[in-house]
């Protein structure tokens, strides 16, 4: 009885954060409703017995995807009330469009049945001994070996391709010349002098590296063409 | 195992991807909320399978939840790249405005 509340409660609230979110003015509310809807849908996760997939989906979604999203939208120098215009004139094609997807959906949910047959075409029954969690990790380390490391070349390829697509060689940063580094010799940066006795040191013959004139950073093509 | 019967979470999640539809189409220009809209119909997939996955006492299901997490995940960080690599050669995100490779 409570949890069946608590599946309406966290539905509810769900779908209502996930209307705010298509429709909220401010790119930044919308990220925040979406991190609302992402710890509500973990918790019908929850409720439904997914232990491991609801905290998956909040430190997944909630903990870098959603920042994700904030740091883009907080980033981004965008005029996003000129990316609202046409709200309206979108209006009525997107709720026709999706008022026929839902009644298409509804039918669908209404004529739907499990077929009689299906306990034995099972992949993976549970063990209502073990916990989630254990028996998930029975599973995916074993009959889905394959397709687990295939999801982390996925994430593997997504990581190289971002930082490949967002990283820029900017024409102020200062890169280490290691040959300049290398044939450094002491005759290039050390003075010795003699000091009289009881005349000190001049102030300009302090020991200390000779000041070179500061070079204008090499161009870009001038440490490699690894780029 | 559900709290409910299994047709009220797929309406949930049928709505929720309904929602997203209707998101992408009402911010036709914003790319980052076209970006979340499709976040909110992976999460409606989600949902789906993890509703049968418990009323079905197969744990598949959630298996192959936690790869479309992971694909969503990946999505997502290749989506924005994309997007601030072309706010920094455009200076906007509109939808419209991607036209560069038009003959």
């Amino acid at each position: 009885m409570i949890a069946s509340l608590a599946f309406y409660l966290f539905s509810g609230i769900l779908l209502a954060s996930a209307a705010m979110v298509v429709s909220s003015r401010n790119p930044v509310h919308a990220v925040l409703f979406l991190i609302l809807a992402f710890f509500n849908a973990a918790a019908l996760f929850l409720l439904a017995g997914a232990e491991f997939l609801a905290m998956t989906l909040v430190i997944v979604y909630v903990g870098a995807v959603a920042v994700l999203f904030l740091f883009v939208v907080m980033m981004l120098d965008v005029n996003f009330v000129q990316l609202r215009e046409g709200f309206q004139r979108y209006l009525p094609v997107g709720a026709t469009i999706g008022v026929v997807l839902l009644g298409e959906l509804v039918m669908v949910l209404g004529g739907w049945r499990i077929a009689p047959g299906s306990d034995a075409l099972r992949f993976a029954p549970m063990d209502a001994a073990l916990d989630n969690t254990r028996q998930i990790g029975q599973i995916l380390y074993t009959d889905y070996i394959l397709l687990f490391q295939a999801s982390g070349l996925i994430l593997l390829v997504a990581m190289i391709g971002a930082i490949v697509l967002t990283l820029r060689d900017r024409k102020t940063s200062r890169h280490q010349n290691v040959a300049t580094q290398i044939a450094r010799t002491p005759a290039d940066t050390l003075v010795l002098v003699d000091v009289v006795r009881g005349a000190g040191v001049p102030v300009d013959h302090y020991l200390r590296p000779k000041v070179t004139e500061a070079k204008p950073v090499a161009p870009a093509d001038s440490h490699g063409g690894h780029h | 195992m559900l709290p409910v019967p299994l047709g009220h979470y797929l309406t949930v999640s049928a709505i929720l991807l309904v929602l997203g539809i209707f998101g992408i189409f009402l911010n036709r220009k914003n790319v980052i909320v076209i970006l979340m809209s499709v976040e909110l119909m992976l999460l409606a997939v989600n949902l789906n399978l993890v509703a049968f996955s418990a009323a079905l006492n197969d744990l598949a299901g959630q298996i192959l939840a936690m790869f479309v997490l992971t694909v969503a995940a990946a999505e997502a960080a290749i989506g924005l790249a994309i997007v601030v690599v072309y706010f920094r050669n455009r200076g906007s995100i509109e939808v419209e405005d991607v036209t560069m490779m038009k003959g």
